[in-house]
């Protein structure tokens, strides 16, 4: 018997990649990366059992298998349903997955407050980015919002349930990294919330990560908690030696001081394993008690890729985004309604506005004297 | 008169207890099946009977049987899905309540079928007095021999435990059963994995409505194809309809699958007509997730032929002018009632049953209740029909598990059948609030298209 696995082909989007078997169409669209890859606001892909509940990555699935190349009648969630060889899935190039989308996302914006300027969350927050790409503009929704009162959970946590999209992913941290769960989801539908039951406080070692996983500014950090905005901050990766966890952390600084500490994420907003193949999960120690810069040693600017408008600032590492989009069109590029240089009567054709250097000058356009 | 095979013996005084049960003819199907049949054989017995399933999906049966995964050493369920929570179904709270032996019977045939030796009875919370009447059949079945080790010298054993659930619909989702079953949150699991590979405690499981596993008893009696003659087409045996509403004679009735709509709400034998001699308006074929049907739709189809009792004839012409089986919860609406109103209260249970999971269902039949609520109180906007419209869209097949489906098919086929009342609640803001919109047309016959 030979070694040799035999990988799944899988089509996404007119993109083939080769997987694993049992790599669900997520993770697969994860491997080729960019605008192919459907969002997820409640799969966690380090934590066992998640996904399933927000609907935000459901897919088409247009043939099964090679197979079996019948078409699922149903949008699928992308995160919990594993490939097939030959199967073929469209994400963005359906027309019924970008309407489910607009939908769930409409739906996920119903009662999560509209406040985003005043929300500590706001430029690192999933639920931000969800409502940029795929938000309609205005809200068909003429109701009070449902809302809580803000619970702290021991010294370092804040809920705010208000905010929260029920994604479940706190409930499996405290499950998975910590030895007993005290908090869980009361009620249901619309009126289920996170609670301790009796405002019991959440004081685990590991109970710090439910701030790292929350997608949205429903659990936040105590210690950091307005005092500052995070694309005011500059992420640089440190670490320091932890006897609870792998100790490599990033550090959200301004100047020398340190303003929070989280662990280190990847591209898709998940924490990320640690030098040695550990979990990055990082102890409430190294995450509310190491404020100075002393207490870490510095590795050097974190690589931002993608996510949010923290790669908006001038960071070093910066990765630009892989343009998918004459691949998806199957070799076609977007086409052009029309030439600027055509139409316009005050454009010099040789200035290429987009590279000149510094703001446009009137010299930069014609009719100038 | 049709043919009644589960509630044959119904009104036999004393006939909950077993003494008089077993007089009447009760457990000769375990005797048969356990004494002279292979457990292959039973479920192709209940497959060639084209049972299917009771609870309001319709699937057959047997075919679920054979599905049940059987890897070495693993044990295997069956649970008994008596979660009967479905707004107008009570059919198998008169089995529970009244036959209590006939559902012991098919559980005992069916757990030997599937190799099950602890069997569930899954029963709603709100059913407080049905465990004790259940516990007792079961403890008269033990004590006669029916249950417990080496069931009839067979080398089968086999218990049946009742646990009672809190109280809430999602519980009836099979996933969800299994999950509350199991002592958690009663939340349904994601599909794939289907119950028969993991169910309770990741062992293959089978969940069954309670008016299917009763009916096993008589399929094994009469055998698998005398059950297929009952009836018509892919619609064999027999169906326990409740009905309510506005009808003489509410209650559960044994129909054979041949009597027409009609025949069912005006006969002497069944409904006994509409109360107070009102005209009919509409009505809910199979419980409240189905859709709801003008009165003209619903004693014709719309290629106007008669409409049956059955699962073909009452989905026929999809859900444009069908509606469904469903479980058999049959509501009848004459004409005082709101159409209106009645979807508002069906809105109002299903937000407030929605597990909160996943976000369509969560946000979605909490928005669609309060614009309904906005309708009914005279306060709607005509832009909130489309809107209403567009929400119950997006909700449909996009959810974990068919309550976003159940949620969203009565207010779709409310807007689609009685869209002339809604809109007349919205130009009509005061009047609305003192009468109602009426019978209007919705009792007037239907065009026929001829074809050539």
């Amino acid at each position: 018997m030979s070694e040799e696995k035999k990988l799944f082909k899988v089509t996404i989007d007119n993109i083939t990649v080769d997987v694993e078997p049992g790599t669900t169409i997520l993770n697969a669209a994860r491997m080729i990366g960019g605008d192919v890859t459907p969002p997820a606001m409640c799969y966690y892909s380090k934590l066992k059992n998640s996904g399933g509940k927000c609907r935000t990555c459901l897919v088409e699935v247009a043939a099964g298998s090679t197979a079996d190349p019948r078409p699922m009648p149903k949008l699928v969630a992308s995160c919990r349903t594993t490939v097939m060889d030959g199967m073929i899935v469209k994400n963005i190039t359906s027309d019924r997955v970008l309407d489910a989308r607009a939908g769930i996302t409409e739906f996920l914006l119903l009662n999560h407050p509209l406040d985003c300027p005043i929300c500590d969350q706001a430029g690192e927050c999933h639920l931000q980015d969800l409502s940029y790409e795929h938000g309609k503009e205005g809200t068909r929704f003429e109701f009070q919002k449902r809302i809580f009162k803000k619970h702290d959970l021991g010294e370092y946590i804040q809920l705010h349930m208000t905010r929260c999209i029920l994604c479940y992913r706190c409930v499996f941290v405290a499950d998975q990294l910590t030895e007993k769960r005290v908090h869980g989801v009361l009620d249901r539908g619309d009126h289920a919330e996170i609670a301790t039951y009796i405002s019991k406080s959440l004081d685990n070692d590991f109970i710090g990560n439910v701030i790292d996983v929350c997608p949205v500014g429903a659990l936040t950090d105590k210690t950091f908690r307005f005092k500052n905005r995070v694309w005011f901050t500059k992420p640089v990766d440190a670490h320091r030696n932890c006897s609870k966890c792998c100790g490599e952390v990033q550090l959200w600084m301004r100047g020398d001081e340190v303003f929070r500490v989280t662990a280190r994420k990847d591209e898709w907003g998940e924490v990320k394993d640690a030098s040695d193949g550990r979990p990055g999960w990082i102890c409430n120690e190294c995450r509310f008690d190491k404020k100075d810069i002393k207490d870490w040693t510095i590795d050097g600017p974190s690589k931002i890729n993608r996510h949010s408008v923290i790669s908006q600032g001038h960071y070093v590492g910066v990765k630009k985004p892989t343009d998918f989009l004459p691949e998806v069109m199957g070799g076609r590029g977007p086409k052009l309604l029309m030439d600027i240089h055509k139409v316009s009567e005050v454009n010099r054709p040789e200035i290429e506005l987009s590279k000149i250097e510094g703001p446009a000058h009137s010299d930069d356009f014609k009719g100038s004297k | 008169m049709g043919v009644k095979l589960l509630l044959e013996k119904a009104h036999v005084e004393g006939i909950r207890h077993y003494d008089v049960y077993r007089r009447e003819g009760g457990y000769r199907a375990v005797e048969k099946a356990l004494k002279t049949m292979s457990p292959d054989a039973i479920t192709e017995e209940v497959k060639k009977s084209g049972l299917r399933g009771r609870g309001g999906a319709g699937f057959p049966a047997g075919m679920k049987w054979s599905f049940l995964a059987k890897p070495e050493g693993v044990p295997r369920h069956l649970v008994c899905n008596a979660d009967e929570s479905e707004p107008g179904t009570f059919k198998d709270r008169y089995l529970m309540e009244f036959l209590p032996h006939l559902l012991i019977e098919g559980l005992i045939i069916a757990s030997y079928a599937l190799g099950s030796n602890a069997t569930y009875i899954y029963i709603r919370g709100e059913y407080a007095w049905i465990p004790d009447i259940l516990e007792r059949a079961i403890a008269e079945a033990k004590a006669n021999g029916w249950l417990g080790k080496n069931i009839l010298g067979t080398g089968f054993d086999c218990e049946i435990y009742v646990q009672r659930g809190a109280g809430a619909y999602i519980c009836g989702e099979e996933t969800a059963l299994i999950e509350s079953l199991e002592g958690k949150r009663g939340n349904p699991r994601i599909k794939p994995p289907f119950p028969a590979v993991k169910g309770v405690w990741d062992r293959p499981t089978v969940v069954n409505n309670v008016e299917t596993l009763a009916a096993v008893g008589p399929i094994i009696n009469i055998g698998g194809e005398e059950y297929a003659k009952i009836g018509v087409g892919r619609s064999t045996g027999t169906k326990l309809i409740s009905a309510c509403g506005n009808i003489n004679k509410p209650g559960v009735y044994e129909i054979d699958m041949t009597i027409s709509v009609e025949e069912f709400i005006y006969s002497d034998e069944y409904c006994g007509g509409i109360k107070n001699g009102k005209k009919l308006k509409a009505c809910i074929p199979g419980g409240s997730s189905v859709p709801i049907l003008p009165a003209n739709l619903l004693l014709k189809t719309a290629k106007g032929d008669t409409r049956l009792m059955n699962y073909e004839s009452l989905a026929d012409g999809g859900f444009a002018t069908g509606s469904s089986m469903g479980s058999g919860g049959f509501i009848v609406l004459d004409e005082d009632q709101c159409v209106v109103k009645h979807t508002y209260t069906l809105a109002r249970f299903y937000r407030h049953e929605s597990c909160g999971q996943c976000s369509p269902c969560r946000e979605g039949t909490g928005w669609m209740e309060k614009i309904l609520k906005n309708i009914e109180m005279g306060k709607g906007k005509m832009s909130d029909i489309d809107l209403l419209w567009d929400i119950q869209r997006k909700i449909e097949g996009n959810t974990i598990c068919p309550l976003g489906d159940a949620a969203a098919w009565p207010v779709a086929a409310a807007i689609r059948h009685f869209r002339d009342e809604f809109e007349w609640h919205i130009n009509n803001p005061q009047e609305c609030l003192t009468r109602n919109y009426g019978l209007a047309h919705y009792a007037d016959p239907i065009h026929v298209p001829t074809t050539a």
